[in-house]
């Protein structure tokens, strides 16, 4: 970077900057690019290693006769050999085509499609809550630390992270769903929405946030110990700081100390996970979606993984890898961004 | 600092609208405009729909919903699955046994108003045999036609190459020409333009993947409609949670319940339970020496399986009963013959079967010369010990307990096993290969026997290339002949009597032990259901039958035709309308303190 500002030293501060900005932009977006054909070529091979043949899971306990299964054989491919099936693959993949499903007959990115909003709406909500719930836990944990709250939340959040999904699931399910007691049932025990319900946006926005709820929180309990715990170890690091004490000297409130003075500070590696796992929204959650029969991209997985559906699982695949990829780009935009150093250094 | 306090803020609106959520929404009775009069049918569904294309369709849901929308040539009665008439009247045989004509039912119409000829047959047996992607699901139906045409509309005519008993039993579904005629791929047309033009008692009007399907009730159907407007499956990705709604009154129906699911339903009020009779048989599969279609030896089967003697020995060591009770808690019945019970004409029991009998297993090994070493294992006449593997379901908890009691009943002959449980797909890869002595395997069977009896011949053996169907290897003269000689004989009796004695050999071979048919356990809500025609009339199910007859007979109370479920969105809007003023008075109050403490400030 001195190289440059050394050959054009008259060159105005701003247009280096956007030029340097420019070149980084193109690194890390190319660098991206690289990385998702990398998963493309990856996910051909890795979803071949998975025991079974496709044609022989679909038909089990079907009456089929040998040339049906060779018809289906021959229509999804499978009689070419490996290395021809992959340019294929590389073919259709660069002009946008994911090929088409096993199972369902249908494109698959038509099926990711259909699916990715639910995922999305659900993960998203709950990764949404347990951040906000997660970061205002851990920085009042790490400000008292050792107090009593920070001993409850702290294990309470842990004791729920370590909780098998699928039974605090099915526990959710039964006190709120079908009621215990005195509890009646509130919410409904499956699906995102009632067939019943009026095709007006309101009564279907209702539905489906009634139908959200659930999954939702089941989603929040066990994810947010991750954000607490994070912020609370980052917000202790920064507790010991000179800063700190210059703020109270100045007479400040303690809360005030807090909120905009450590907490900004102690942000930064949170940020870093925040990204890592809005790239995995995408991903949804397999065991949420299948205890509360939500209609998304991991029951999707989950069903395609059984065949296997080969074209399905490496669509699924490859979204997912490149949802991860885009977020770390944006995340390390985001960087410059937040702190200062990153863009000088 | 302002992202704190709006983070604050979130936190508050998301407590307050979660609050505003758990105020139950009071189920009250509506008059919606949008919805048919009369009751809905709600059925919990735990499998998956691959395809509304009726060519494609292959899973159970599937084809249930097919058998409800579109005409088949002739079903199966609800009472005792015979054979019955559904959109051909009666039909005749050419006396060499090869044309087959079908008079088609006049007055019938789909549901756009064209009437059902024997075109639309004529048409849908034709695109089967000419377009390779049209014979993915039904295919098999079709392999032995060589023509067929429709000289006029109420007339079939179709000719096959050899005679063929199986004629009635045409299970494939008839679509409208005028619609598929315009359907230029079929691999690729996925019929989901809806209402779906079809005849049955129901018309599709909705599909949500994933999620619902709904039938609505044909008033046109030649049978006269339904009581229910409409039947609509629920997907339930969690057998569990399809139990709970079935409880919480949120579906009518549920299927495909565990025993435990079942027993924890008993004295439940409003809940009716029904103990069906399955269509699946539960099967052991001894390795009798696996070969290709070529008689070329593959797969890794034990030497000593070959031996016929040590196969009934090993048969000898099961204890069936204890099986049944223990393993499936009562819910199955005792195995023997091949075809289960349910359908009740094909059904053959040992007339001697073989008992449980420890002395008697040994008496044959030793027979067979696998002597008793002295430390009590037996060997081969090579002098390696006795040890079989056991290949398994490893997600299926029956597999697992069947699996570990006949590990404990041979150990008692001094034959070692090792249970190896895998996933499905390596267990079929396992079996097709033949690369088991032993493996759990199981067939759902249909009223016509002819599938399942063609999977123990010696042609459903794969071939050099792969492919194949063969369920035990077992490759017998005596049973092909037999075999072969009921899928020519005509006269339902005398066909009966030549499936037993393919039965019979079977059972003789012991290559396949049946060890028990499980049953299908299903429950219902008595306060919406008074009943539904079973199938069959003793012991029979709701869901899933061979046939429409358990939706298109159910039978409403007058709670469920009144229609008291469903959610009151006016109460919605008004619990809408004061979380609104919640959510703004915290947010006033929020406010307020923030201006309190800029006092405080610097």
């Amino acid at each position: 970077m001195s190289d440059l500002l050394a050959t054009v030293p008259d060159q105005a501060p701003s247009s280096a900057g956007r030029r340097r900005f420019a070149r980084f932009l193109g690194g890390k977006v190319g660098g991206g690019l690289v990385s998702l054909f990398l998963v493309a070529v990856l996910g051909f091979f890795l979803f071949r290693v998975i025991p079974g043949d496709p044609v022989r899971t679909m038909t089990r306990g079907a009456p089929v006769t040998e040339q049906q299964i060779q018809v289906l054989r021959e229509r999804f491919g499978l009689d070419q050999p490996l290395w021809k099936q992959f340019l294929d693959f590389l073919g259709n993949l660069l002009r946008g085509d994911l090929g088409t499903s096993y199972t369902y007959s249908r494109p698959v990115g038509d099926l990711i499609l259909e699916r990715i909003g639910p995922t999305v709406l659900l993960v998203g909500t709950a990764t949404a809550l347990a951040v906000v719930l997660g970061l205002w836990m851990g920085s009042r944990a790490a400000w008292r630390h050792g107090g009593a709250f920070d001993k409850t939340s702290t294990s309470v959040a842990l004791t729920l992270w370590s909780v098998p999904t699928f039974w605090l699931g099915l526990i959710v399910l039964m006190a709120f769903g079908v009621g215990v007691g005195p509890i009646p049932g509130l919410f409904p025990v499956g699906g995102m929405s009632s067939p019943d319900t009026p095709p007006e946006f309101l009564p279907q926005l209702l539905d489906v946030a009634h139908h959200l709820v659930l999954p939702a929180l089941t989603m929040v309990a066990v994810i947010y110990a991750e954000y607490l715990m994070v912020m609370r170890s980052s917000l202790l690091e920064e507790m010991g700081e000179d800063y700190l004490t210059t703020a109270r000297a100045k007479g400040l409130r303690e809360d005030l100390v807090r909120r905009r003075h450590a907490v900004p500070n102690a942000l930064l590696p949170t940020v870093t996970l925040i990204f890592l796992r809005m790239g995995l929204v995408v991903g949804g959650a397999i065991t949420v979606e299948t205890v509360f029969s939500w209609p998304g991209l991991g029951l999707l997985t989950f069903e395609a993984l059984r065949v296997p559906d080969l074209p399905l699982l490496q669509g699924i695949f490859i979204v997912l890898a490149g949802s991860v990829v885009v977020m770390n780009v944006l995340a390390e935009l985001l960087y410059r961004v937040l702190d200062p150093r990153v863009r000088e250094s | 600092m302002r992202g704190s306090q709006v983070g604050r803020r979130f936190v508050a609106l998301c407590a307050v609208l979660l609050a505003g959520l758990m105020v139950p929404l009071p189920a009250a009775a509506q008059e919606d405009g949008a919805r048919p009069q009369g009751a809905t049918l709600r059925i919990g569904l735990q499998q998956q729909i691959d395809s509304l294309n009726p060519f494609l369709g292959y899973t159970l849901a599937s084809t249930d919903i097919f058998r409800s929308i579109y005409p088949t040539l002739t079903t199966y009665r609800a009472a005792d699955f015979e054979v019955e008439p559904e959109l051909a009247e009666k039909w005749e045989t050419s006396p060499d046994k090869l044309t087959w004509t079908f008079h088609i039912r006049p007055g019938v119409k789909w549901s756009d108003g064209q009437p059902v000829t024997a075109r639309d047959a004529a048409y849908t047996f034709n695109r089967m045999m000419t377009d390779p992607a049209a014979s993915t699901a039904n295919g098999n139906f079709v392999e032995n036609f060589d023509t067929v045409t429709a000289p006029d509309e109420g007339t079939l005519v179709i000719r096959t190459k050899t005679p063929q008993a199986t004629m009635l039993a045409i299970d494939a579904p008839i679509v409208p020409e005028h619609v598929w005629s315009k359907v230029t791929d079929v691999a690729s047309f996925t019929n989901d333009q809806m209402p779906v033009v079809g005849s049955g008692p129901f018309v599709l009007t909705d599909y949500r993947p994933e999620q619902d399907v709904t039938l609505t009730a044909n008033p046109d159907f030649w049978r006269g409609p339904a009581k229910v407007a409409q039947v609509q499956f629920i997907q339930f990705k969690n057998s569990d949670a399809a139990v709970q709604a079935l409880r919480k009154g949120d579906v009518d129906v549920v299927q495909k319940l565990t025993p435990a699911q079942f027993d924890a339903l008993a004295g439940e009020s409003d809940i009716q339970q029904v103990k069906g009779q399955g269509r699946r048989f539960f099967e052991m599969i001894l390795n009798p020496g696996a070969a290709n279609s070529e008689n070329e030896p593959i797969g890794t089967g034990h030497p000593a399986l070959k031996d016929v003697r040590v196969r009934q020995a090993i048969d000898h060591a099961i204890d069936r009963q204890a099986l049944v009770d223990r393993v499936m808690g009562g819910y199955a019945q005792v195995g023997g013959g091949y075809l289960p019970p349910i359908f009740g004409d094909y059904h053959w029991n040992p007339p001697q079967p073989r008992p449980f009998d420890l002395a008697e297993a040994n008496r044959l090994l030793d027979a067979a010369g696998y002597p008793r070493g002295a430390d009590g294992i037996r060997h081969t006449p090579q002098g390696e010990p006795l040890n079989f593997d056991f290949v398994l379901h490893g997600n299926r908890s029956e597999d697992i307990q069947v699996g570990e009691f006949v590990k404990r009943w041979l150990s008692e002959l001094g034959i070692g096993v090792e249970l190896q449980p895998v996933s499905d797909n390596q267990l079929n890869d396992r079996t097709t290969a033949g690369a088991f002595d032993m493996v759990i395997s199981g067939w759902s069977a249909n009223p016509d026997p002819d599938y399942v009896l063609r999977l123990q011949t010696c042609a459903a053996r794969p071939s050099p290339s792969g492919g194949g169907n063969t369920d035990s290897f077992l490759c017998d003269q005596q049973y092909d002949d037999l075999y072969n000689r009921q899928l020519g004989e005509f006269d339902k009796a005398a066909r009966v009597d030549l499936v037993n004695q393919a039965q019979a050999r079977f059972y003789d071979q012991a290559a396949g032990l049946i060890l028990f048919y499980q049953n299908s356990l299903e429950a219902y809500r008595t306060d919406r259901y008074a009943g539904f025609t079973m199938q069959p009339a003793q012991d029979g199910v709701i869901v899933a039958q061979q046939g429409y007859w358990g939706y298109y007979g159910a039978e409403p109370t007058e709670a469920a035709v009144n229609g008291t479920s469903g959610t009151d969105y006016s109460t919605v809007a008004w619990v809408l309308g004061g979380v609104v003023v919640l959510v703004g008075v915290v947010v006033a109050l929020v406010f307020v303190r923030r201006r309190a403490t800029a006092d405080t400030r610097e």
